[in-house]
């Protein structure tokens, strides 16, 4: 049904080979696609953005935080700016929602679901798989639950957002051009852990 | 490696950013009224100092903003960074 | 079976485990926990390598990795050339031989994985010996994340070859008990064989971990992250330089108890000691008490130290104090020391008597390694009474301990680790208190004065054969020779004499070598100091720093949602930054040439399709997004309407062209620019640049979007046609949607936004999906094509078709020293705006010179080839004499269906002014004729766009 109504996510080709590196008791790692996904920009301090903290139902974080409602996960990526991540479908509804709440203040609220997708990493190995190629500290002490974090993973660009559910895991945002190659490098990364 | 306090995200690595050159060199409020040697002493010379000096850096792999940072060039040791639009201009031209 | 040398209990190997090697031939027998020296020594193996300028036979004179002499190449289990016999592991099926100071590359790939992995912990404790594992006890019982480092294979350092006790036990059980209660911490990770190679800025530290060949990774390099360093690095014994030291049999006295209590090898059988330190004496009754006959302790000074002294008395060992040894006899090994009594103010020598033995062991005194402090920028000072370069001053975050600072005993050091792990966990807000030291054997804090040249005996030549770099076999002579040629930096004198540049970095000679220059130049040893010490402090191999960035995954490659289909149509690819485009699409058995040519017909009389995804897009939006385009372009944008399109072009602030694109109006306040596919991030950058930190005042938001969206191309004079079947919501008339502007449509069920725009001169449209629907969406604009024959073309046809245009490929056509007037583009540069990035350096007289190069058309003479691009022009017929004048060259050129000849572009010096000329251009050794033209060739007049 996704793939009728989205098309073809970036790593749909590598489904099996990411299937096929992961392992329970170690590692796992799948792609996460189709997320909603919008670029807000506002000034942190105005009226708008009390304004679209009330209407997500989280105040907008600081830097490096994140915020999470029922539905979307607000990602501090900068001082005036968030990635929103929502569910299938939902990327309509929450630009019409931002737009809405930042009322022709200057402010700037974009579409990039299709930007870039999502690579889960999980499991008791998940921080050493990522830390072969991402130069930050991970460890829960340092990146705790409500962080992410916007650095290089490998020889690319990514978001990392702590994703934690019941292991802990890592969300990884990768732009859609780099996404074969990371996905290949994560498969690389993992393959002492057994798969 | 450098450890470089990104105002925003905190420290990282130096390879996460990109490096802009010496800082406070406002652009000319109006170039035309400059003559060909002022408009070239914009354009092509910058300090170059052993010792203490105030650049710029943009974390290219972060959150994209610029900033300004005091770094001795002799020993690396980073002695303030600060946001860009909270930094006074020191040099115009 | 393990060798005559091998005594019958004792030392950390397992006499249960066997190990066969072979080496220079010879297939030999050690044991597990053997290194490759200590199975050598076991059979009365010495000589192991020979000098690299001599060629004289060179033996064991270390046990660890400041070995200056025992170069091997290993052959098996992989060929890896220049390690240390005593650091080699001893494993079953090793095969090695020694070199003559330089080893050879396989030809063969290594087959091993190599990898990295960054770490993060507040203490790095560098070092597992008596002061490591205290601080690392010490930081770890307060919480701290530790990471223990150390090149050996088991932890203990010193303690592993000193025999001493703690505790009134075998130190190396407390160094167990101690390495256990690391091992069960959580926050703690123990690596043992890693070597920390490089201490970088903010204590980010190299270290690489040796796995062993059977693990899957062989090697790990570890980027560590340090809040806090204890550099916990040991010492290095130094030798003594008299003539003829060299001979295989001659050994650090450190290095030989080392080989006693660790590997239960006697590494000779009757032994003279010559030491200017008292560390020595220790090492001489040990080998005593296992056997060795010790012929005489040599010691320089004027006296012994009495409680050495006493103990050799007890043991019948000679003591000659105020004597030296000044030669020695044997070749392939020392058969005897030359002593003789020497005047420690005049250095006169007195008669000399001889010592027959097959072992000369020698104490210097000990070079604290403090190699990692200094790369740290820690500066160091010559103590006199320690005779050595210490740490001095401080460097925050950094705590040297032990015998790296200069501490002599084993209380000493268990003492300083213990402070530095406390000190370090401090600095981190921690509550850290230090465990009691466990006991040690009373010994007196050993001293040492520094001998750093015997005179010597020889007359003649002097120096020849006092070895002062073993590994470079460099002597006395060489630096009397450096000294008399007016050098007085050790800097200058190393590079003269190459001391200190081997495999080991002189380790074992650096100091020596400023004290022997001190003595020349009668200067102080303080000031003459040593050289830098740089990284990596031993050698690294490429592979374990190339780790897994090599092959597919060396560098990332971008592709598209349409790559897949590319691919199976058999597309070669042309990489475009990281990008990996289709180059051209040839049928079975088709060449390249044919396959363009085709391609470029298909466009220009029929209908093609390219996958143009990787142009850059990005999102301005905001009150003032016209002021600020107005600001980047040389154009004018704000007066663009909604729905239309415009090509820009950007400079940088000198006025060069920098990236071009088009801007198209999205909004009130809203535009999508493009930038060329290799550019996207450096616009990206110089937008934020300016808007940031110049223009803050503009309210204007950036927004990368090039992955959002997946863009074709469909272009020729039946595009139209093709568009109509598989595009619903569009009035595709000329007059409802002109050239240059844009609209929303529906292809294949999906929401599209379509443009007017042509990189071809042709009829074109650029087709914007989402990422995701990319490939259905070309898969649908194909059908449609398919009774108009569509045709899929590369980025070669595109490149030739609007060279036929002389639309300029930034990047290619232009280099960064190229103004848009040079293009023939100041059609394109506002006059009516007041400043845009660029203005006013278009003014500077060197942009306004009129033999500036411009770019032109070029037009071979009938019969002659494609020229190749880079191809330099010159304005005779005959080359003149060098230097040749250049007129330019040639950036762009291919063959043209739709000219009929080959074609070029090329920026040429006052090139408008010579179209009609005929000029040359360099090929091979060839002068080909050229015409310049203007650098439009075709359709001249435009009149193709609309169909």
């Amino acid at each position: 049904m996704t793939a009728d109504l989205y098309g073809a996510s970036p790593l749909a080709v590598r489904a099996d080979a990411l299937a096929a590196s992961s392992s329970p008791s170690t590692v796992r790692i799948a792609e996460v696609p189709f997320r909603a996904q919008v670029t807000l920009r506002v000034d942190p301090r105005g009226a708008a953005a009390e304004r679209i903290g009330a209407a997500l139902g989280a105040a907008l974080p600081g830097p490096g935080g994140v915020a999470r409602t029922e539905r979307v996960a607000v990602l501090g990526l900068g001082p005036d700016e968030w990635l929103l991540v929502g569910p299938e479908g939902a990327a309509q509804g929450l630009q019409d929602t931002l737009t809405a709440a930042l009322d022709r203040a200057f402010g700037a609220v974009v579409d990039v679901s299709a930007h870039r997708t999502i690579v889960q990493v999980s499991g008791p190995k998940a921080r050493e798989v990522l830390n072969k190629g991402c130069a930050l500290d991970l460890h829960p002490r340092v990146f705790a639950s409500d962080r992410c974090a916007q650095t290089d993973v490998a020889r690319t660009s990514a978001i990392l957002m702590r994703h934690d559910v019941v292991e802990p895991g890592f969300w990884v945002f990768v732009r859609a051009s780099f996404a074969r190659y990371l996905a290949d490098w994560l498969i690389d990364a993992a393959a002492e852990y057994g798969g | 490696m450098m450890l470089i306090p990104c105002p925003w995200c905190g420290p990282r690595n130096e390879t996460e950013f990109h490096y802009g050159g010496q800082a406070g060199v406002a652009y000319p409020r109006d170039p035309q009224a400059l003559s060909d040697a002022e408009w070239a002493q914009f354009l092509f010379f910058r300090d170059n100092p052993k010792g203490v000096f105030a650049e710029r850096w943009m974390h290219r792999s972060g959150c994209r903003r610029w900033f300004d940072l005091r770094r001795d060039t002799a020993t690396n040791e980073i002695l303030g960074a600060g946001a860009h639009e909270e930094q006074e201009r020191t040099v115009s031209v | 079976m393990s060798g005559p040398f091998r005594l019958a209990d004792g030392g950390r190997i397992d006499r249960e485990r066997p190990v066969s090697f072979r080496f220079d031939g010879r297939d030999l027998q050690g044991f597990a926990g053997d290194t490759l020296a200590s199975a050598l020594l076991a059979q009365g193996v010495h000589q192991v390598a020979t000098g690299i300028r001599y060629g004289r036979p060179r033996g064991v004179l270390a046990a660890g990795p400041e070995e200056p002499n025992a170069l091997v190449q290993i052959e098996k289990p992989f060929p890896e050339p220049m390690l240390t016999a005593t650091t080699v592991e001893l494993r079953e099926g090793l095969e090695a031989v020694g070199l003559p100071g330089q080893g050879r590359l396989s030809p063969d790939p290594d087959p091993a994985r190599y990898d990295a992995v960054h770490e993060h912990c507040d203490v790095l404790v560098v070092g597992a010996g008596p002061a490591g594992l205290s601080a690392a006890l010490a930081a770890a019982r307060s919480g701290a994340r530790v990471v223990l480092a150390d090149a050996d294979t088991e932890f203990g350092g010193g303690l592993l070859g000193s025999g001493e006790m703690l505790d009134h036990a075998p130190a190396l059980e407390w160094v167990e008990r101690a390495r256990a209660e690391l091992a069960r911490r959580s926050e703690v990770r123990l690596l043992p064989r890693t070597t920390v190679t490089g201490h970088y800025d903010a204590n980010y530290l190299i270290a690489v971990e040796d796995r062993g060949p059977d693990a899957f990774t062989r090697q790990r390099t570890w980027h560590i992250r340090a809040h806090e360093v204890v550099l916990a690095t040991g010492a290095h014994e130094r030798p003594l330089v008299f003539a003829d030291n060299d001979r295989p049999g001659t050994m650090l006295a450190g290095a030989a108890r080392t080989y006693l209590h660790r590997y239960a090898v006697l590494p000779g059988r009757r032994a003279v000691v010559f030491t200017t330190d008292d560390g020595a004496y220790a090492a001489a009754l040990d080998l005593c008490g296992a056997g060795v006959e010790i012929a005489a302790v040599v010691d320089a000074r004027p006296e012994a130290p009495p409680f050495w002294a006493k103990r050799c008395a007890e043991q019948g060992i000679p003591v000659r104090t105020g004597h030296a040894v000044v030669g020695t006899t044997g070749e392939e090994h020392v058969t005897g020391a030359r002593v003789a009594a020497l005047d420690p103010d005049t250095g006169a020598l007195g008669p000399e008597e001889h010592h027959a033995c097959d072992l000369l062991l020698v104490s210097g005194g000990w070079n604290p390694a403090v190699h990692l402090y200094s790369q740290a920028r820690g500066p160091l000072a010559y103590d006199e009474a320690a005779g050595a370069f210490l740490p001095s001053g401080s460097v925050p975050g950094v705590h040297p301990a032990g015998a790296a600072a200069g501490l002599r005993t084993t209380a000493q050091c268990l003492s300083s680790g213990a402070v530095a792990g406390v000190q370090a966990a401090s600095r981190l807000g921690l509550e850290a208190t230090a465990a009691p030291r466990p006991e040690t054997d009373p010994h007196p804090v050993p001293k040492g004065r520094p001998l750093w040249r015997v005179p010597d005996p020889d007359a003649g030549d002097p120096g020849r054969t006092q070895f002062v770099d073993l590994a470079r076999d460099a002597t006395v002579a060489d630096v009397e020779k450096a000294v008399g040629a007016g050098l007085s930096s050790v800097e200058h004198i190393k590079r003269f004499t190459t001391i200190g540049t081997g495999h080991d970095q002189g380790r074992t000679s650096g100091t020596v070598s400023s004290g022997i220059i001190a003595g020349l130049l009668g200067a102080d040893l303080a000031e003459v100091g040593t050289t830098t010490f740089r990284a990596p402090y031993s050698p690294v191999s490429f592979a374990a720093l190339a780790g897994r960035e090599r092959g597919e995954l060396y560098d990332p490659i971008r592709v598209t949602a349409m790559h897949d289909w590319h691919v199976e149509q058999g597309a070669p690819f042309e990489n475009v930054g990281q990008w990996k485009r289709p180059w051209y699409y040839p049928r079975p058995g088709e060449s390249m040439e044919a396959a363009v040519l085709r391609e470029c017909r298909a466009v220009r009389t029929g209908v093609g399709m390219q996958d143009v995804s990787t142009l850059g897009k990005i999102d301005v939006q905001g009150p003032d997004a016209a002021e600020f385009l107005d600001l980047v372009y040389t154009n004018m944008m704000s007066t663009l309407k909604l729905g239309r399109i415009r090509y820009g072009l950007m400079c940088h602030a000198d006025g060069m062209v920098f990236d071009d694109g088009t801007v198209m109006r999205t909004g009130e306040h809203r535009y999508l620019i493009s930038t060329t596919s290799g550019g996207a991030a450096g616009v990206l950058e110089h937008l934020e640049d300016w808007l940031q930190t110049e223009w803050t005042h503009l309210r204007v938001h950036l927004t990368s979007v090039t992955e959002q969206w997946a863009t074709i191309a469909l272009a020729g004079p039946r595009s139209r046609e093709v568009l109509e079947r598989a595009c619903t919501g569009i009035d595709l008339d000329n007059a409802d949607f002109p050239f240059m502007s844009w609209r929303n449509g529906t292809i294949a069920g999906r929401r599209a936004r379509v443009c007017r725009i042509s990189f071809s001169g042709e009829l074109a449209f650029e087709i914007n999906v989402p990422w995701w629907h990319g490939r259905q969406v070309w898969d649908a604009l194909y059908a449609a094509g398919e009774p108009f024959g569509i045709t899929p073309y590369g980025t070669e046809t595109m490149h030739v078709l609007r060279a036929e245009k002389g639309f300029p490929i930034v990047g290619q056509d232009t280099d960064g020293t190229v103004t848009p007037q040079d293009l023939g583009m100041g059609w394109a540069v506002s006059k009516k705006k007041a400043d845009f990035i660029g203005a006013r350096s278009f003014s500077r007289p060197d942009n306004t010179r009129t033999d500036r190069k411009q770019l032109v058309g070029l037009i071979p003479a009938a019969g002659e080839g494609v020229l190749p691009e880079g191809t330099q022009i010159v304005e005779t017929r005959v080359l003149p004499r060098p230097p040749v004048p250049m007129l330019g060259h040639v950036t762009s050129s291919y063959r043209s269906a739709a000219l009929g000849t080959p074609f070029a572009l090329a920026l040429v010096k006052g090139g408008r002014d010579r179209i009609g000329q005929t000029v040359y251009g360099h090929v091979g050794d060839r002068l080909v004729p050229v015409e310049i033209t203007d650098p439009v060739f075709y359709d001249k007049e435009g009149a193709r766009r609309d169909g």
